[in-house]
């Protein structure tokens, strides 16, 4: 190569606590090609990208921006460097607008005055706010931005940067399908400035579309890379796996009973869902599709007692429901799986065994005093935990946030499972798992159907719902516009359904 | 790996039309303080007529003077998460100081600098303890409550001291007809309100407050941001003293006592989160400050027994915080997304 690479690894090694995390990382991206960089959950990428962003610091070997070392110790020498990345994880200061946060470090002052300019700090980040898309003032406080558009504003702090390389960590996950064509169409015209950029991503279709070169990680080891051309989805697949998958999707092996176990009778809430009928029976896996926005998780909040509903009956294993809160519904046997695990579903700070046994503390209190049984305590832990096929050394220590997120997404699991639910609710249980973990959720999920529980799977991913469901309901605009049995699942039939009427309001 | 196309709906927009009532739930929560301070103003002012004139509302304005300068420096501190409980012993610390040397007949100017001197120090004492040693804010500053008190107490022999006359001049002197205590609190308020609002420094501290980790990343020097923020109280706690010993003129050892609560209890009056990242002193703190004094004047117009006092500003700010919590619970509601135009 003529001109020195934008950004070169050369023989990157990592190692925490004596486990290899990056062994002999090795490869380059030039101006103005983009880099997918692929692999599984803990394939050591966050480490890597770490390394380049100056949050730690490597072992061994070095890197090269433009053929000058770069060994950045702090955040702020990959800014100075011109190496902007765009997080996964906000990193926006949701109590400052959105001018604040662009140029947090770099405020402009009223001449030699120690003052803000803010007028000129509002024309600079308009500007940016244009490139991006994004069609909200300046001075809009991020709190009052959509997730979506909270992601376009992490991207427009990256372009404030004026960055010689990028790096994409899942931009796309919150992102609607217009957000995600118009942050595309950004990038494309990076490229043509000359901008390099490394892209991450679990949606492998996105990567062969947008990308020109392909690195796969696997073990902390390059196991593939080239152009994009030479891969498909099933070798790109095979690489970051290391088998190749035959089925995406485990063999169902029960069925749906008769008995109901969760019945909802016209539930409706204003501005927010209406006239939802549906029965979940026993063993069934019942699908819930529809569009960003369209109700899902609301709907689930209201099924397990987070919000209320103003209409309706909600009747779980035969008794009815009184809308008041979820821990009624929990002893009563009602599980769910949200959306947002690192919130909402887990206390990150906290061991596995701790986090796992949250929910079913009580079942090992013995009498009189109600303490603890520590032994039956860990016996139960243990197997469930190997059930989830949770691999991790000293669950009792560990604490869930040095987990991928695959396998934090096994520990809500377990810790649901625990309770031996009779109905399960799933809000996108594989957003940001990789392949190869999916299929043990996927399994799981099944696992838990066949022993009778009911499970209510809410998924984006169509070929998710298809793959695993006996129903599908789709839900548009907060009602249920459609119902399809495992012999109507057409994909063109399902979308159809999900998309506003035309004239609708 | 397909994934169905999303569209996020146009009434999610946070843009999207409110309907008039919740518009005015909308307002009036977030003006909360205000009116509270209205409705106690006038709920005495039915009480006692003369509790409306030009000369009552000054007099609120001057006696809240020591108590808000303490506060400004206590919102400064609670905007990046921390708190600083030791500036009640910081003022009484400076004061039994100042007490001494005046007695030993030392100029009034060297007196004063020395008590801003001495709360400086003792500021950046707690922000070096807090930032280097990494001990939790609420533990360094109430070591330092008991370690100042009793320092005082030692200074003092637990003798009250009484302070020459022109000690009290600061309290009654006038500048252009308007008292000296209320001229430095204003320009005290415009002071810490610019630096908050219109300064990098008082972004920053925002940032932090918000999220003490991602500052950080974001290259800020949250190290010295907090230095500065506690040597600020420490100065306000110090600039507080100088006043309510020009309101006293003379030092007891129950100078300062509770400031530290009242200062707190004066900020989120005015809506500053104890969890930080919101919160302002103008028009905030100063409402809640006002709102703290009005309430005892008012019993002290009515004649009230001076041992409920306590018991009645508890209550109001009891009443305040829970509304702050009624609030944020109403304010997250009212912006949640709308998937349906309609019922």
């Amino acid at each position: 190569m003529s001109l020195p690479a934008a950004i070169e690894f050369a023989g990157i090694e990592k190692a925490f606590f004596g486990v290899p995390v990056l062994n002999n990382v090795s490869f380059s991206v030039s101006a103005g090609r983009t880099l997918a960089l692929v692999g599984e959950n803990g394939a050591g990428k966050s480490t890597l990208m770490n390394i380049l962003g100056g949050n730690l610091m490597p072992d061994s070997g070095v890197m090269r921006i433009r053929g000058m070392p770069y060994t950045p110790a702090h955040p702020t020498d990959a800014a100075a460097a011109q190496v902007a990345f765009v997080h996964q994880e906000l990193n926006l200061f949701s109590n400052l607008s959105i001018a604040e946060n662009l140029y947090l470090k770099t405020l402009p002052r009223l001449g030699p005055s120690p003052f803000v300019d803010r007028s000129r700090l509002r024309r600079s980040t308009a500007a940016l706010l244009a490139q991006v898309g994004l069609s909200v003032g300046p001075d809009t406080r991020i709190e009052e931005l959509s997730a979506g558009e909270r992601q376009l504003v992490e991207i427009a702090r990256a372009l404030a940067l004026e960055p010689q390389l990028i790096i994409f960590d899942e931009p796309t996950t919150s992102l609607s399908a217009r957000e995600t064509d118009m942050l595309f169409a950004l990038m494309r015209g990076l490229r043509a400035r000359g901008v390099a950029m490394i892209y991450i991503s679990h949606v492998l279709e996105h990567v062969l579309q947008q990308c020109d070169d392909i690195v796969v990680l696997r073990d902390g080891q390059v196991v593939a890379q080239g152009p994009v051309a030479e891969f498909t989805t099933s070798s790109l697949v095979t690489a970051m796996v290391g088998r190749s998958l035959e089925r995406l999707y485990p063999e169902r092996r029960g069925h749906s009973q008769t008995e109901a176990a969760l019945v909802a009778r016209q539930v409706s809430q204003p501005y927010v869902v209406r006239d939802i009928s549906f029965t979940l029976h026993r063993g069934e896996v019942l699908g819930l599709s529809g569009l960003m926005g369209a109700g899902r998780s609301e709907l689930a909040r209201i099924l397990f007692g987070l919000d209320p509903h103003a209409e309706g009956e909600i009747t779980l294993g035969g008794a009815t429901l009184a809308s008041s809160g979820p821990r009624r519904r929990i002893e009563r046997g009602l599980a769910f799986l949200t959306e947002d695990r690192r919130h909402e579903g887990l206390c990150l700070d906290a061991s596995i065994a701790d986090n796992t046994a949250l929910v079913s503390l009580r079942q090992h209190a013995r009498s009189p005093l109600r303490l603890l049984d520590r032994s039956s305590w860990r016996n139960a832990i243990d197997s469930v935990l190997k059930a989830v096929r949770l691999t991790a050394k000293g669950e009792a220590t560990q604490p869930v946030k040095t987990l991928s997120g695959g396998n934090q997404q096994k520990v809500v699991l377990a810790k649901w499972l625990l309770s031996r639910p009779s109905v399960l609710i799933l809000d996108e249980p594989t957003r940001g798992v990789d392949v190869g973990a999916r299929f043990d959720l996927y399994q799981l999920i099944l696992d838990l159907a066949d022993q009778g529980t009911g499970i209510l799977l809410i998924s984006s991913d169509l070929e998710e719902l298809v793959g695993l469901c006996d129903r599908i309901l789709v839900l548009n605009q907060g009602e249920i516009r459609g119902e399809f049995g495992r012999d109507e699942f057409v994909r063109e039939r399902l979308l159809e359904a999900a998309l506003p009427q035309e004239g609708a309001a | 790996m397909n994934r169905t196309p999303d569209r996020s709906s146009k009434a999610n927009a946070p843009s999207a039309p409110r309907s008039t009532p919740s518009r005015a739930a909308h307002f009036a929560l977030r003006h909360l303080s205000l009116i509270l301070l209205l409705a106690v103003f006038a709920f005495f002012g039915a009480l006692a007529p003369h509790f409306f004139t030009w000369d009552n509302a000054r007099n609120i304005l001057v006696q809240s003077a020591p108590t808000g300068v303490v506060a400004i420096g206590m919102t400064f501190v609670l905007l990046t998460a921390g708190v600083d409980l030791s500036v009640g012993a910081i003022m009484f610390v400076a004061a039994a100081v100042a007490g001494k040397m005046a007695a030993s007949g030392q100029p009034v100017a060297l007196v004063l600098a020395t008590i801003l001197a001495v709360g400086t120090a003792f500021g950046a004492l707690n922000g070096f303890l807090i930032t280097r040693l990494k001990v939790a804010a609420f533990i360094v500053t109430l070591s330092l409550l008991f370690t100042g008190r009793g320092l005082a107490l030692w200074i003092t022999q637990t003798r009250a001291m009484n302070l020459p006359e022109a000690y009290l001049q600061i309290g009654t002197a006038r500048i252009a007809g308007l008292p000296l205590p209320l001229l430095a609190f204003a320009a005290i308020i415009a002071i810490a309100h610019v630096v908050l609002a219109h300064t990098p420094f008082g972004r920053h501290l925002y940032a932090l407050g918000n999220h003490g980790e991602n500052a950080r990343k974001a290259g800020l020097h949250s190290g010295r941001l907090l230095l500065a923020v506690y040597a600020i109280s420490g100065v306000c706690a110090a600039i507080g003293a100088i006043l309510l010993l020009g309101q006293l003129g003379a030092v007891s050892p129950r100078f300062g006592e509770n400031y530290e609560f009242k200062a707190i209890a004066a900020a989120v009056l005015g809506g500053t989160s104890l969890f930080g990242g919101r919160g302002a002193v103008f028009p905030g703190t100063l409402l809640g400050v006002m709102l703290i004094q009005t309430l005892e004047s008012g019993l002290v117009i009515l004649n009230a027994d001076p041992y409920l006092y306590p018991m009645v500003t508890a209550g109001v700010i009891f009443l305040a915080v829970l509304l702050d919590g009624i609030r944020t619970h109403v304010l997250a509601s009212l912006s949640k997304r709308r998937i349906r135009s309609t019922c």
